[in-house]
C-alpha cells in the first residue's frame, strides 16, 4: 500500500466538469422558481474531469485492506470470502431497475426471490417465518425486540419491560433494548464464560420480556445449559431471543428453532457471504416461530394459493422499519450463495469454521493466553502474550500484524479480559494461510522478546502510522472546510 | 458437487483435526447436545453450478416486467454515470470491514470524509454523519436525538405532508421508543403553520419534523417554521431530497437544526427498494448527539494526515444500555456511491439534471392537465413531482399504463395520481406515455 494524500476537493478547479448530461432544450429551468424557496449560493462541490474521479478513488482504494486483499480473522465478524458470482446476479438489469412500488404483478420475479429467500433462512434455522426487511444486524434486534414486545402487548401483558442480556453481549444488545423502550438487567457469566444459571433463575420473573443470548457466546463457545434456560425462560413467560451473529459457527449443523429459541436475526453479510461494503450495506433478516408470526414487520411478501406473490400488511404487525422492502441487492447475493452450497456443502460450513478455529488455537496457546480451554467454536479469545514480562500490549499485537499483511482480530472485546484478542477464521481460508498467520503470530511473540519497541511502535509498512485518536475527538474536523 | 469455496483437502483436514485433537469433523460438535444436533435434510435444492444459478436468477429476472418509471414517491429514477459502478467493484472498498484499523483503511475512512464533507455542502449542515440504513430511518433517528437532546421531553410533532413510509416508520420507532407523535395537519397541500404554532404552543415539544419536498412533490415554504419551533424551546429537522439541495433552499438557510433524508436520488439504483443510503446532519451544538459512524481528521507521529472514526464516546459499543441509537454501523458502500456521483457531477451537473427534470416534469404536468381528465390538486410550485386528481379511476389507469410499458400515475391518496420525471425520461419517452394516456382516457 502506498500514501496518497489527497481528497476530492484538492483536485477541483473552476471550470472543470466531471459529468454528461443532454442539454437543457426545454425552454424551462427551475430558474423560473420562487426566489424565496431557491438556495442562494452553489453546493461547494468538487469540479473534477472523470479522469480525475477514477484515479483519486483507485488510489483511495490502494490504502484499503479486505477480504479480498488477505486474511481479516476479525472475531464476531465473519469476514469470508465473497464470491463474485453474486456481484453477477445482484446487477442483472431486471431487478437494478425495479421500483419498489411498482404494481406487484410487475415484480413478481423480485418477490419470488424475496420469499424462496425467507424460506431456505427458515429451513436452515428452523423458524418458522422471516421478514427481511432489516438493513443490519443491529437493525434486525432492534425489529425482534418490536416483536416480543408487540407479542406481550397484545397478550395484554404490559409488565414486561425488562429484557435479560448477559454481561459478555456484543454492546448492540443492551443499546437495541434500551432504544426498543426496554430496561436492561445484566446476567452474570461464569469464569468459562457462559450463562450462570443460577443467577439467571434470580432474575425471572412476571416483568421479563425475553433474554437476548449468543450461541456460540462471545468468547465462542456454545452455551451447553442452552435447554435448561429456555425452560426457565418460558416457564416465567418470556421469549428467547437469538443474536445471529455467531451463526457461522453453527450453520448446517444446529438450527436456533429448535433449541428453544423464539425470534432470531442473521448477519446476511456474516454468514451468507455478501460482502461488507466497509460498514455496509449488510442485512439483518428476522425470524420468528408460528406464534409471533403476526407481530413481523410489514409489508411482508406472501405466495398465494395461486401460485402468485403479493405483499401484505398484517394489523398485528409491529410496524414498518424500513422505506420499502429492505436491502434487496444484499439479498439476491445471499441467495445465490445459498443456492451455489446447496443443500450438502451447506452442512460443512459450520464445521469447517469450527476446525478452523480449532486449529489456529492449539497451534498458538503455549505463546498467547488461553482463558478458556477446550473445544471452541467458530473464534476464540486470547488474553494477550502468555509470557507479559515485555509490557506489549494486545493493540501492539494488533498493530504489527498489519505490517506482515494480515488484519489484526478483533481487539479489546469481549469485556471480561483485559487484553482480548478475539479471532475468527471461517472456513473460506486455506491451511496455507492459517499456517501463514500462525508463524506471524509466533513470530511477534519473539519480536516481543527481543525488540518490544517494533511492536509498540507498530505499524510501520503502512499508508500512515497510527493516529492520533486523542486530538481527533478533543478538536473534531469532520468536513474539509473545517480543515 | 465439490463447493469452490471450500479450500481444504482431504490431506489438509486431517493435519488439522489431529492438531485440534480430533478424529472427525463430528468431534468438534462434542458440546452440542445430540438432541440439537440437525439430522434432517434441508429443504433446499442440490448445489448449483455458477451457471445454473446464474440461469435460475435469469429465469426469476424474466417473471418481472421492466417499465419506464413515471414515479418517485421516495425513490427516484436518476441518471447515474458509468463511472459509479466500476469504482464500487474495487474490491478493496467491497470486501473491507467497518475501518476500525484505520492504517489499513485510510480509503474507506477518506471517502467517508469526503461524504459528510458534501452531505455539509448540501444540507447547510455544520456536520453529518457516515450515513444511515435509510431515509425513513434516518429521520425515525432524527427525531430520537431530539428527545436525546432535549432530556425531559418526549414529544415530538410530524408534518402530515411527509411521505407516508417516512411517518410509518417514525412512528414505529416513537411506538417502542417512547415518544409521543402529533400530527402537524396539511393544508393545501403544504405543512400548516397554524396548526404547528397551536401544537407547539403546550411547550412540551422536543423536535419536529417537516419535509422540504412534500409528499405532493410541493417544494414548501418553511418562512417561520424556525423561529416557530426554536421559540417553544424544540429542535426543527428538515426531510430533504439531497438531489433537490442544489437549487432549492437548504435545511440551512431554512434555519433548521437537522437535516435528514435519503441519498437513493443520487444516482442510486432503484434496485427494489435497496440498498440506498440515509443521511443525517446537524449544526455543531448537536456534534455529540449525532447517532453513527464519524470520521474525523487527525495526523500520525510523523504528521501524516490521517482520518480515523471519532467521537465515538457517543456510540453503542461505549453506552450499551445508556444508548439513544443502536447504530453500528452505515451504509458505506452506498456513502462512496453518492460520493463518486457528486465527485462527477458538481454544482452544476446537479443543477442541469435538476432543470432537466423540472422542464421535463411541467411540459407533462401541462399536457396531463390539456388532456381534460386531470385537473390540478393544489397550485403550489413543484421540482420533479406532482400530484393531479384524476377522473379515471387509479387503478385502472395504472393497471392500463403498466400493460404499456409505464410504472406512471401512483395513487397517493383516494382520487390522486402522482407522476415523475426525471432527467432520464427523454421528451419521446413523455409523448409516448401521453399518447398512451389519451387512448385509456
Amino acid at each position: 500500500m502506498k500514501y496518497y494524500d489527497k481528497l476530492i476537493f484538492e483536485l477541483s478547479s473552476p471550470g472543470r466538469c466531471g459529468y454528461s448530461l443532454p442539454e437543457n432544450r426545454w425552454g424551462t429551468s427551475t430558474d423560473g422558481l420562487p426566489d424565496r424557496l431557491r438556495r442562494k449560493d452553489a453546493p461547494v462541490l468538487p469540479q473534477v474531469s472523470e479522469p480525475d474521479v477514477v484515479r483519486h478513488y483507485t488510489n483511495l482504494s490502494q490504502m484499503n485492506f479486505g477480504v479480498d486483499s488477505g486474511f481479516y480473522p476479525l472475531g464476531s465478524c465473519t469476514m469470508k470470502y465473497n464470491p463474485k458470482v453474486n456481484e453477477e446476479v445482484a446487477s442483472l438489469p431486471g431487478f437494478a431497475s425495479l421500483h419498489p412500488l411498482q404494481p406487484e404483478w410487475t415484480a413478481q420475479g423480485a418477490l419470488k426471490l424475496y420469499y424462496d429467500l425467507s424460506r431456505a433462512l427458515s429451513t436452515l434455522t428452523g423458524m418458522a417465518e422471516f421478514s427481511l426487511n432489516q438493513f443490519a444486524g443491529a437493525h434486525g434486534e432492534l425489529t425482534g425486540l418490536m416483536i416480543m414486545r408487540q407479542y406481550h402487548r397484545l397478550r395484554g401483558d404490559d409488565r414486561r419491560t425488562r429484557v435479560i442480556v448477559p454481561d459478555s453481549a456484543h454492546g448492540t444488545n443492551p443499546a437495541s433494548a434500551a432504544v426498543c423502550g426496554l430496561s436492561v438487567v445484566q446476567v452474570r457469566s461464569l469464569e468459562d464464560g457462559t450463562i450462570d444459571v443460577e443467577a439467571l433463575k434470580g432474575l425471572l420473573d412476571d416483568t421479563v420480556a425475553g433474554i437476548m443470548m449468543t450461541n456460540p457466546n462471545t468468547l465462542g463457545l456454545f452455551e451447553t445449559h442452552v435447554k435448561e434456560i429456555a425452560e426457565l425462560v418460558h416457564g416465567c413467560g418470556g421469549l428467547l431471543y437469538y443474536d445471529g451473529a455467531n451463526m457461522n459457527a453453527l450453520l448446517g449443523q444446529v438450527r436456533p428453532g429448535d433449541m428453544g429459541f423464539d425470534i432470531m436475526h442473521l448477519n446476511l453479510h456474516k454468514t451468507f457471504s455478501t460482502p461488507h461494503g466497509g460498514g455496509g450495506p449488510g442485512a439483518g433478516p428476522v425470524g420468528v416461530v408460528p406464534a409471533l408470526a403476526h407481530c413481523l414487520p410489514y409489508p411482508r411478501v406472501i405466495r398465494r394459493p395461486d401460485g402468485r406473490y403479493a405483499l401484505m400488511t398484517d394489523k398485528d404487525s409491529c410496524g414498518r422499519i424500513s422505506g420499502f422492502m429492505g436491502n434487496f441487492g444484499v439479498l439476491l447475493k445471499a441467495y445465490a450463495y445459498i443456492l451455489m452450497l446447496g443443500k450438502q456443502n451447506v452442512r460443512n460450513v459450520g464445521p469447517y469454521a469450527v476446525l478452523a478455529a480449532n486449529y489456529i488455537k492449539e497451534s498458538l496457546k503455549d505463546c498467547y493466553k488461553l482463558p478458556v480451554k477446550g473445544l471452541c467454536k467458530h473464534e476464540f479469545v486470547f488474553d494477550g502474550l502468555a509470557d507479559t514480562s515485555s509490557g506489549v500490549t494486545t493493540l501492539d499485537v494488533a498493530k504489527r500484524l498489519l505490517d506482515y499483511g494480515f488484519h489484526a482480530p478483533t481487539i479489546y472485546f469481549p469485556l471480561l479480559f483485559h487484553q482480548s484478542m478475539m479471532i475468527e477464521p471461517t472456513e473460506t481460508e486455506s491451511k496455507e494461510t492459517l499456517d501463514a498467520f500462525i508463524g506471524v503470530m509466533r513470530k511477534i511473540v519473539e519480536e516481543a522478546k527481543s525488540d518490544p519497541e517494533l511492536l509498540r511502535s507498530a505499524p510501520h509498512n503502512t499508508p500512515v502510522g497510527r493516529p492520533d485518536e486523542t486530538a481527533a475527538a478533543t478538536h473534531p474536523v469532520l468536513k474539509y472546510e473545517d480543515m | 458437487m465439490q463447493c469452490p469455496y471450500f479450500p481444504h483437502t482431504q490431506e489438509d483436514l486431517k493435519q488439522m483435526l489431529d492438531k485440534a485433537g480430533a478424529v472427525s469433523l463430528r468431534d468438534l460438535f462434542a458440546d452440542v447436545p445430540e438432541e440439537f444436533i440437525y439430522k434432517g435434510e434441508f429443504n433446499l435444492p442440490d448445489a448449483m453450478s455458477e451457471m445454473e444459478v446464474l440461469e435460475t436468477f435469469r429465469r426469476m429476472e424474466s417473471l418481472d416486467k421492466p417499465l419506464t418509471v413515471f414515479c418517485g414517491a421516495g425513490a427516484y429514477d436518476h441518471y447515474a454515470p458509468a463511472v459509479i459502478r466500476y469504482i464500487l467493484s474495487r474490491s478493496e472498498f467491497q470486501t473491507a470491514y467497518t475501518p476500525y484499523q484505520a492504517e489499513i483503511s485510510q480509503g474507506t475512512l477518506r471517502y467517508i470524509f469526503e461524504f459528510q464533507s458534501m452531505i455539509c455542502s448540501l444540507t447547510g449542515m455544520d456536520c453529518a454523519n457516515a450515513s444511515m440504513y435509510d431515509g425513513p430511518t434516518s429521520a425515525a433517528e432524527a427525531m430520537m436525538m431530539c428527545v436525546a437532546a432535549s432530556r425531559r421531553r418526549r414529544r415530538i410533532l410530524v408534518s402530515a405532508a411527509l411521505l407516508p413510509q417516512v411517518l410509518d416508520v417514525v412512528r414505529t420507532y416513537a411506538d417502542y421508543h417512547g415518544m409521543d407523535v402529533g400530527t402537524v395537519a396539511q393544508a393545501d397541500g403544504v405543512t400548516s403553520s397554524d396548526s404547528l404554532r397551536e401544537l407547539l404552543s403546550a411547550g412540551d415539544v422536543a423536535g419536529v419534523l417537516v419535509p422540504g419536498i412534500n409528499r405532493y412533490g410541493i417544494i414548501e415554504d418553511l418562512t417561520g417554521f424556525a423561529d416557530a419551533v426554536h421559540g417553544a424551546g424544540a429542535i426543527l429537522a428538515v426531510y430533504s431530497d439531497p438531489s433537490s439541495l442544489a437549487v432549492i433552499r437548504t435545511p440551512g438557510e431554512w434555519g433548521a437544526d437537522i437535516a435528514c433524508g435519503d441519498a437513493q436520488s443520487l444516482g442510486m439504483p432503484l434496485s427494489f427498494g435497496g440498498p440506498y443510503a440515509g443521511f443525517l446532519a446537524c449544526r455543531k451544538e448537536y456534534m455529540r448527539k449525532l447517532p453513527g459512524r464519524i470520521v474525523g481528521a487527525t495526523s500520525d507521529a510523523q504528521g501524516r494526515r490521517a482520518f480515523v472514526l471519532t467521537l465515538q464516546a457517543r456510540e453503542q459499543h461505549i453506552r450499551r444500555e445508556k444508548a439513544t441509537s443502536n447504530i453500528c454501523s452505515n451504509q458505506s458502500l452506498m456513502a462512496l456511491y453518492a460520493t463518486v456521483y457528486l465527485s462527477l457531477m458538481g454544482h452544476e451537473g446537479l443543477k442541469r439534471a435538476n432543470d432537466l427534470s423540472y422542464a421535463g416534469a411541467h411540459y407533462l404536468h401541462d399536457r396531463l392537465i390539456a388532456t381534460g381528465c386531470f385537473e390540478d390538486v393544489f397550485d403550489k410550485p413543484f421540482l420533479k413531482e406532482f400530484v393531479l386528481r384524476s377522473s379515471v379511476p387509479a387503478d385502472q389507469l395504472q393497471r392500463s399504463l403498466a400493460e404499456e410499458g409505464f410504472f406512471a400515475a401512483l395513487q397517493t391518496e383516494e382520487g390522486y395520481v402522482s407522476f415523475c420525471v426525471t432527467e432520464k425520461r427523454s421528451r419521446e419517452e413523455i409523448d409516448r406515455l401521453l399518447a398512451v394516456i389519451r387512448t385509456v382516457i
